[in-house]
């Protein structure tokens, strides 16, 4: 018997218009010169928003309290289904080396690494919602560690970068919600700051007198920093190291394991491509199904990770501007409802559905401008995909019950 | 974990602030890509899908005098291919290889019109048969990047007859790419090579057009039309000329294929340019868009060297010709008077130092005065006239009378003949001790001297009119007349009376008499510089003569080689001029009485 509560009109509403909106620019990605098999799957796209919508109801029908408790099995089937993929995974687009999707007698039937960003979000919700007092040290954040990094492995080793990356985000992003102290959260980082910053000694060197004066400030087990010192001198001085040490083709292996797209004639003719689409769009666009850059095939995966230069192309500045606005509002309107939320556990969840739509729109509409590495990382309610479609809307039926549930909402006001 | 409403709204405005400032750094990226630097890549976004294609403009008709076509474009097909890279060529050609029968010399040619120019379609086959166009149009999808054009092709009706100044066209090379005079010029395109079609390229040559032809990502066109209006070719206007169809053909059939050697017609009054012709010919339009090895080779190893322009480029001792040269300078330096008689008659030979100078005939001719010595070419006559002018003067007179200069006929090939610049050439070839004799030679137009056909006829323009000649020219332009010589109004009329004579009964042309109307030229013998072939046979010569009422429409320059003298030469150029002045040769009324 579930209580009667009062939708978020707001939230539902954008949500409903990125979605129109996304499926109108898939339908424009099929209309090319030379027609693809590109030019039918908006109707597919239809019909998985339509089953989307109809998964979003039937969550908002429940219960957070019914969610949180199938958030341990929906967790565990998840790593089972990322796992699998491993065995019988296979790849698509611009990631085709890779093994992110799960294909039964070579057909594919979805991606796992979808479900596993809500399951995860979830699961850390409930380890985070759980504890009392806000981690003060690295050791009190295990839990939480090992519920991320178990599936964040499982998708490197696909390769999937980009889904990653979305995890790490996520993690971060909940851990700041929940209230951990922001400088535990760089000592955290600092490892992988090391790395990114170990081409260059003096840039290194500058991190390590920071960190180093982060650590006596912040002061933490004395056992942790002298750890997280060590690693920092592991990531930021013997890697580089090691790195110099291997075979060019060694390297090279490696950085297409890291990155699949580090093929750079590919790569980058694809961000040119991209840019010179969005460029040529300029501020009203060229009309919406006439770019040409999509419709005589400059443009690749223009249905999937590039869809946002076709929005640049065809509805120029304006059309970046409202649909960049729509995502605007629609995060800021989850952040309201995740502050509002009745209880800890909801407001992760919600703050953590969030964090990951926002990494993917920074990298995915950052990659079409050259701002941010290709990752392949698709655009939420924009891209095409049938399982991240049905992701997003099981995402906006767990919004929808929380928002319900919360404090301030309508049900509130109303009693 | 910390989830008092206040640390909750705290960090809630936190993100607000992150989230707002990451989709403001992300919409102003945006405004720089999309609203400042849109120009730059709506440019790229055009080069990326607008392919121009090249369109020949058509060359100038060229007519002749009367509206006949000489030069004239008939439509024929290119084939050219677009490609991103060497690489990619390559592979395309060899594809191709099978279809087009394409040799090795033409898959190079290719690779290297794209070195030249790899942004424009490679031309593959300037003109293909319409065998190989209409195997490529069914295999149109196999190869989306091939294109296959309409293109002007060059024609010259009349081949061979024409050969002598039209010229010809072909791709422009490698080396002319570099030269300033054709900047703007691109590999693959048809340029004038030699004659006409070279002398006036710039204005042949008309301008490009453009096609712009929307391709996708893979080169395959996508539109017919395309989206930026096309630049139409502009085709050049036609170049008018001064040549007599009628005249070169009649001309080019009475050497045929057995007599080789050239002859120039000129308009005396204006030195327009009736007739050019250069035998044996060969056919300008085998050479349009590149020469067939074979053929090539049988020209550059045929014996009568047909390549070589007889009648602007070969040069020839002007022989007797050149007498009226000698009297002229006599009668200007007034070393002698037009009724006064050599001190030596003439016994067949002339007796000059320690050597003996013989006449051409060696019967003698008695003792003559200048208008007898021009009839019957008398060398002692001339040996003696020299010998009064002297070298210094002989020489002077020579160079003022442009036998050191070219013509200045619209053709680029002409030669510039012979003549000594001063005494010092002599000095320079001969050391100091050359023997006055040498100016006995030049008096009869031996020894130092040689002309090309048209100079020839250049100088009996003069003396068909008022001691003025004309600009041998082509195209029909403005004529220019020069002075040349000053003679008394006398002197002037007993060397046109002389002249005359000629080609009268006792005369050394006798034979190529007209039939009611008077011909004047001089007969003249080369000697031919190898020694043992027979000489050259020269005839120079204008009608009507002898009529003020009825002045000069032609000068005819004919030259026989191995014609053995000149009479002969003389017999062919009265029948062009009466062919081209509508009378009869005696000749031939004898011919018939027969």
């Amino acid at each position: 018997m579930s209580r009667a509560i009062v939708a978020d009109y707001r939230l539902i509403f954008t949500a409903g218009l990125l979605s129109l909106f996304g499926l109108a620019m898939v339908y424009s990605a099929g209309q090319t010169d030379t027609p693809t098999s590109v030019a039918s799957v908006y109707k597919s796209q239809a019909v998985w928003l339509i089953i989307g919508v109809g998964f979003a109801y039937a969550v908002a029908q429940s219960s957070v309290r019914f969610i949180e408790w199938m958030t341990v099995p929906l967790y565990a089937l998840s790593i089972f289904l990322l796992g699998l993929t491993l065995v019988i995974g296979t790849g698509a687009g611009t990631a085709a080396g890779t093994k992110s999707w799960l294909a039964i007698g070579g057909i594919r039937v979805g991606q796992p690494s979808e479900i596993a960003k809500i399951t995860v979000v979830l699961m850390l919700a409930k380890a985070l919602a759980d504890r009392r007092e806000p981690a003060r040290s690295l050791l009190d954040l295990w839990k939480p560690a090992i519920i991320v990094l178990v599936p964040w492995a499982i998708i490197m080793l696909q390769p999937d970068l980009g889904t990653g990356i979305v995890f790490i985000g996520i993690f971060f992003a909940m851990l700041y919600w929940a209230g951990v102290a922001w400088p535990l959260l760089i000592l955290i980082a600092s490892p992988a700051v090391s790395l990114i910053l170990s081409f260059s000694v003096g840039l290194w060197g500058a991190w390590f007198f920071v960190l180093l004066a982060l650590v006596l400030w912040y002061r933490p087990y004395l056992i942790e920093g002298i750890v997280l010192m060590v690693l920092n001198v592991a990531t930021g001085v013997i890697a580089p190291m090691m790195w110099e040490k291997l075979a060019p083709y060694q390297q090279n292996r490696l950085r297409t394991f890291l990155d699949p797209s580090t093929d750079v004639r590919g790569s980058g003719y694809h961000v040119i491509q991209s840019k010179v689409a969005i460029g040529s769009g300029g501020v009203f666009g060229q009309g919406f199904t006439v770019g040409t850059q999509k419709r005589l095939a400059f443009l690749p995966e223009q249905h999937t990770d590039f869809i946002f230069a076709v929005v640049g192309e065809e509805l120029g500045f304006v059309g970046v501007t409202v649909a960049l606005g729509l995502f605007l509002w629609l995060f800021l309107r989850i952040t309201r409802v995740a502050e509002r939320a009745n209880d800890s556990f909801s407001s992760l969840v919600a703050y953590g559905l969030m964090s990951g739509w926002f990494v993917h729109v920074l990298v995915n509409v950052g990659m079409t401008l050259n701002l941010m590495p290709i990752t392949g990382i698709p655009l939420p309610f924009f891209s095409y995909g049938g399982s991240f479609m049905l992701a997003c809307w099981l995402a906006v039926g767990i919004l929808m019950r929380i928002s319900g549930e919360g404090r301030g909402s309508a049900l509130s006001l109303r009693r | 974990m910390s989830f008092h409403p206040n640390d909750v709204a705290r960090r809630a405005s936190a993100s607000t602030l992150t989230l707002c400032a990451g989709f403001v750094v992300l919409t102003g990226a945006f405004f720089r890509t999309q609203v400042i630097q849109n120009k730059q890549y709506v440019m790229q976004s055009e080069e990326n899908r607008l392919r121009p294609i090249p369109l020949p403009a058509p060359r100038g008709i060229i007519y002749d005098r009367k509206g006949e076509v000489i030069a004239e474009n008939l439509p024929a097909y290119s084939v050219s291919i677009t490609a991103p890279n060497e690489d990619s060529l390559r592979s395309a050609l060899n594809q191709l290889t099978s279809t087009l029968q394409l040799e090795p010399y033409q898959i190079n040619a290719a690779i290297r019109r794209y070195r030249r120019a790899p942004t424009r379609p490679t031309v593959v086959l300037n003109d293909a048969s319409i065998d190989i166009v209409s195997v490529l149009e069914e295999h149109r999808l196999d190869y989306p990047r091939l294109i296959i054009q309409s293109v002007p092709k060059r024609y010259y009706p009349d081949g061979p007859a024409v050969a002598s100044f039209i010229g010809y066209t072909s791709e422009i090379s490698e080396t002319e790419l570099n030269r300033p005079e054709f900047e703007g010029y691109k590999p693959g395109q048809q340029i004038g090579k030699g004659g006409l079609e070279k002398f006036y390229e710039p204005k042949l040559h008309g301008r490009e057009g453009v096609r712009f032809d929307e391709v996708d990502a893979r080169g395959r066109p996508v539109r017919g039309e395309g989206p930026r209006p096309d630049l139409t070719p502009i085709g050049a206007p036609p170049l008018y000329t001064n040549i007599d169809m009628d005249l070169q053909r009649f001309t080019a059939a009475i050497f045929g294929d057995s007599l080789q050697g050239a002859a120039v017609a000129l308009e005396p009054q204006t030195g327009a340019v009736l007739a050019l012709y250069s035998a044996p010919a060969f056919d300008p339009n085998k050479f349009t868009g590149g020469i067939p090895a074979d053929y090539y080779k049988e020209l550059l190893t045929d014996k009568r060297r047909p390549l070589v322009n007889k009648a602007i480029q070969g040069r020839y001792e002007p022989g007797s010709t050149f007498k009226l040269a000698t009297a002229i300078l006599g009668l200007e330096n007034k070393v002698v008077r037009l009724d006064e008689k050599m001190p030596v008659p003439c016994s067949g030979g002339y007796q000059y130092g320690s050597r003996y100078f013989r006449c051409w005939d060696k019967r003698g001719h008695g003792s003559l005065a200048l208008e007898g010595a021009v009839k019957h070419s008398c060398d002692v006559y001339f040996y003696q006239l020299g010998l009064r002018i002297g070298m210094a003067k002989m020489i002077a007179g020579g160079i003022k009378l442009s036998f050191r200069d070219k013509s200045g006929i619209d053709l680029p090939e002409e030669n510039r003949p012979y003549w000594p610049y001063a005494i010092q050439y002599y000095n320079e070839r001969f050391g100091r001790n050359w023997s006055n004799a040498e100016v006995l030679n030049l008096a009869i137009g031996q020894g130092a001297n040689s002309q090309t056909v048209v100079s020839m006829a250049k100088f009996y323009t003069a003396l068909a009119t008022d001691g003025r000649f004309a600009r041998p020219g082509i195209a029909r332009v403005a004529p220019t007349r020069t002075p040349v010589y000053n003679l008394t109004r006398q002197q002037d009329s007993a060397i046109k009376e002389a002249l005359a004579a000629v080609v009268e009964a006792g005369g050394t042309a006798g034979a190529s008499a007209l039939v009611g109307m008077k011909l004047a030229g001089k007969t003249g013998t080369a000697q031919n510089a190898a020694g043992e072939d027979a000489d050259h046979g020269w005839f120079v010569g204008y009608a009507p003569a002898g009529d003020p009422a009825n002045p000069p429409k032609i000068v005819v320059a004919l030259l026989i080689e191995f014609g053995e003298h000149g009479s002969r030469a003389a017999r062919i150029a009265s029948a062009i001029i009466a062919h081209y002045l509508g009378v009869r040769t005696q000749l031939s009324t004898w011919a018939e009485g027969e």
